[in-house]
């Protein structure tokens, strides 16, 4: 097998252990330390360090090394953290995650910044604990080296000295995997002893490294349960390894000095020596079990998952739309059956259906992940942006557990940085004017995330200054955008998403410049979703992004108008009714409103606006559905209401491109295309063709009913 | 004789190559035969609203959402009936799968890169930039169509163009 086949584990993994530390690093009490957390951030590390070691990703490996250092005198309570240390330690965090985006494209990573990085750490470690980090422990950086040293002496004589022999055994690891786990025993100290089968195959080493890093630099091959470690027994455990080791010896790289040794009489001599070392040193693992015990849950967790690409993910979904579409065909068909006779058949249905349900419901889930992959990389961004523009802020965030479809959490990320960011600057006030203003001098910065009938509703609240109405619009002015005094707040407050539009008085390296905003709009619109802006002076701003929970399925209200059948989103359907002639009224001529308990709404006939022949043009004959689009609401003139049916989303640009006021297409049981109507685009659709009749000056009303209804 | 005429001829040169015919009407033309898909009926198209008359609506195949162009149309032929014989070729084009109506798909020609012309510049509603060339087989003529030109371009307005 070849090595590279685990590169892509090794970065993915790498990756999440960096994500933790990071999220470690962040909620690290800076006075008083926690111990798990300290110890979780040094095990990453030092993961890592194994992995990018076996890799030879040498610039990865030998930061990580100096930061592992570091993390381990910070551990043992001899380098007193602060505020800047931890600085520094997320500084050399993002390094990591660079030199890994370079050795996985490919490249060598940035020479100069991981020189830079290196002497940082050196410093640190000089001016904080008077050590030089090399010294400490031998350089791993050069495993190699480091290790041959010791096997030139004596074999006795260097275990004797601070090495530990223990034996490790690899459970059910078949060849391949054990030479390479063999090697890399190989470059952590020295493989004293060697034999086994496949179910449990004992490798007796020498080094000075603790168990808990041998587990960890393994595991990027096998799992933790795979691997036994314990201390050498004296006499037994060399014994059973020798004779096997004798015949693979000269397969292993760093064996051919024990060659030369007697095997079985000097090594469990030596073995003998080393296991008083092994107790008289016994403090060290105790003070390590609780970290152990924690590696090992985590490790148990990290079994019950597994890797799946969003590939393969997708096909499922898409196959198992496929299902339903089939199911319902088939439902469709046993309906129309003999009841009696075909009994047997409907309860099958039934029961498939419900399973189908089922199915789709859990394949759905796979793609749908919490809000805290989104939300934990917020404290960073806050925090640096706070110590960038000299603020005090302090960030909450509510409903984590929210979950949200893989592929909007992943493209929300951005356009949710850049409003944070904003907030930050332009919302909320330095502490000094907001002292004055009467307010706590912390800001308070709430991200939020909940579920609403069918959308999720992400929240950027902050408590400063709200947004300027007369400077937005002055703004505007000069921008040469149309505006007006008696714009409603709503409207001035959409200005700030006007491309090339900032209040701010200066630019900032934080945001300023105007690019921005416009493209969080589009963004947010390209995911099917839209931005509402709440601001009041003095109190604060709260920026509204309203998502589709999924893109892939929706719960749908079919419709017919004429005899074409349409689909609904059933999230935006708020009610249904039969207009009676008393509440509708003719408006500027042109249009109609429908009243409904004291709320006048514009009516949309969707025969009129997508040219349907042969609907129903009679108004008291229809049926008008209330729904609700962008915060505003309509009612829909449709023939029928069908029904009510979960649909499998289609997208009609893979193979056309946009419809105006449809949003995309679905397959109905029969098998034949229904489209699903964006409500909000249909309105605009039915006003511009309301626009190019007008020349023809017909009352509305007479146009769509007979003139009897007029009053 | 502009450029992609020489390109097409240029590819020609290197090997016969193989063309769906079918008719439209009177005409018969032809098509490349890698781009094609499927032939199938027509049947269950679901109209799209405010597009142009040539594009019927869209289609199911098998899970997948198709447009359905009527060339007939868009060719302004006389005579368009929807009938057991009119049939729908699909096509690959850019990634994208079209559906295309015609009257009827006759068969599938052989041509040697001296059996097609290079098309003359003329037409109006069938611009020679959308012809790859005239292919004469005994006294038939083939209209020899580049597909992915034609589906592509703007005039068919199944592609959103980028500035929007």
């Amino acid at each position: 097998m070849d090595i590279t086949d685990f590169y892509d584990t090794f970065f993915e993994e790498a990756e999440e252990l960096l994500a933790d530390m990071e999220r470690y690093l962040l909620e690290l009490d800076v006075d008083e330390p926690d111990s798990e957390q300290l110890n979780a951030i040094f095990r990453a590390a030092h993961s890592i360090k194994g992995g990018a070691g076996t890799f030879g990703f040498d610039a990865l490996q030998k930061t990580t090394h100096l930061f592992e250092n570091l993390l381990d005198h910070t551990r043992k309570g001899e380098l007193r953290l602060r505020r800047d240390i931890v600085d520094t330690f997320l500084e050399t965090k993002d390094m990591l995650s660079d030199q890994l985006d370079a050795y996985r494209n490919g490249d060598e990573p940035d020479q100069e910044a991981f020189e830079r990085i290196c002497q940082t750490l050196q410093r640190l470690a000089l001016e904080e604990i008077g050590q030089d980090l090399e010294s400490g422990v031998p350089a791993v950086a050069s495993p190699q080296l480091a290790a041959k040293p010791e096997p030139e002496a004596p074999v006795e004589q260097g275990a004797a000295s601070d090495s530990d022999l223990r034996v490790v055994a690899l459970l059910n690891v078949g060849e391949k995997d054990r030479q390479l786990l063999v090697e890399e025993l190989g470059q952590l100290g020295e493989v004293v002893a060697q034999g086994g089968d496949e179910s449990c195959y004992e490798v007796t080493l020498s080094s000075s490294v603790s168990n808990d890093d041998i587990e960890a630099v393994m595991c990027f091959i096998i799992d933790t349960d795979q691997i036994k470690i314990r201390g050498a027994d004296a006499g037994e455990a060399p014994q059973a390894a020798a004779p096997a080791a004798a015949t693979e010896v000269a397969e292993v790289q760093s064996a051919p000095v024990q060659a030369a040794v007697e095997p079985t009489p000097s090594a469990s001599s030596a073995a003998s020596v080393k296991t008083d070392s092994v107790k008289t040193d016994s403090a060290k693992p105790d003070s390590e079990k609780p970290a152990k015990a924690k590696a090992k849950a985590k490790g148990g967790g990290e079994s019950t998952s597994i890797r799946v690409s969003v590939d393969k993910v997708d096909q499922i979904i898409n196959l198992v739309g496929e299902l339903i579409i089939t199911q319902s065909m088939l439902d469709q068909t046993v309906s129309e059956m003999d009841n009696v006779a075909n009994s047997a058949l409907q309860n099958g249905m039934s029961l498939l259906q419900r399973n189908a349900r089922d199915l789709q419901e859990s394949v759905m889930s796979i793609r749908m992940i919490p809000m805290d992959f989104v939300f934990s990389r917020f404290p960073r961004v806050v925090r640096e942006t706070a110590a960038k523009l000299g603020k005090e802020i302090e960030l909450v965030t509510e409903g984590e557990s929210t979950e949200l479809d893989k592929s909007l959490t992943e493209r929300i990320i951005d356009p949710l940085t850049h409003l944070v960011r904003n907030s930050l600057d332009h919302g909320i006030e330095p502490p000094d004017v907001r002292q004055a203003a009467g307010k706590p001098r912390t800001g308070k910065l709430v991200l939020s995330a909940k579920h609403q009938g069918g959308n999720i509703i992400i929240e950027v609240i902050d408590d400063g200054a709200g947004l300027n109405r007369d400077r937005l619009l002055a703004k505007a002015r000069e921008n040469g955008l149309p505006v007006s005094d008696t714009m409603s707040d709503d409207e001035v407050w959409q200005l700030i998403f006007a491309p090339g539009f900032s209040t701010a008085k200066e630019v900032t390296d934080v945001s300023g410049r105007g690019v921005g905003m416009d493209v969080v709009k589009r963004n947010i619109q390209g995911m099917g979703g839209h931005v509402q802006i709440m601001s009041k002076p003095g109190e604060g701003t709260t920026i509204r992004i309203v998502l589709p929970l999924t893109l892939a399925i929706l719960d749908g209200m079919s419709i017919k108008v004429g005899n074409e059948m349409f689909i609904l989103p059933l999230s935006a359907v708020l009610e249904s009714l039969q207009p009676s002639r008393e509440d509708l009224y003719a408006m500027a001529g042109d249009d109609v409103v429908l009243k409904v308990r004291d709320e006048y709404l514009p009516v949309v006939a969707v025969h009129e606006a997508l040219d349907v022949p042969k609907a129903k043009t009679e108004l008291t004959e229809t049926i008008a559905v209330i729904v609700q689009g962008e915060g505003r609401r309509y009612a829909l003139l449709v023939d029928d209401l069908v029904g009510q049916q979960q649909v499998v989303v289609k997208n009609l640009e893979t193979n056309y491109r946009k419809v105006p006021g449809v949003s995309a297409a679905t397959i109905l049981g029969d098998g034949s295309v229904a489209l699903i109507l964006d409500i909000t685009g249909l309105h605009r659709l039915s006003r511009e063709k309301k626009e190019k009749r007008r020349p023809v000056r017909k009352p509305a009303l007479e146009a769509l009913t007979n003139e009897e209804l007029e009053t | 004789m502009n450029q992609t005429n020489e390109s097409a001829l240029a590819a020609a040169e290197a090997h016969n190559r193989e063309f769906l015919v079918f008719s439209l009407g009177e005409e018969e033309y032809a098509i490349d035969i890698l781009k094609v898909q499927e032939i199938r009926g027509y049947e269950n198209v679901t109209r799209i609203a405010n597009a142009p008359d040539f594009i019927k609506g869209v289609t199911n195949l098998r899970g997948v959402i198709v447009p359905i162009v009527d060339l007939r149309i868009k060719f302004h032929l006389d005579k368009v009936e929807y009938g057991g014989q009119t049939v729908v070729i699909v096509v690959n084009v850019e990634d994208r799968v079209v559906g295309i109506v015609v009257d009827g798909v006759s068969d599938v020609m052989t041509l040697s890169p001296d059996q097609i012309k290079p098309a003359p510049e003329f037409g109006v509603t069938l611009s020679s930039d959308f012809l790859s060339g005239l292919g004469s087989l005994d006294d038939r003529m083939l209209v020899i169509v580049d597909i992915d030109k034609l589906l592509t371009s703007d005039e068919m307005e199944l592609v959103e163009r980028v500035a929007e």
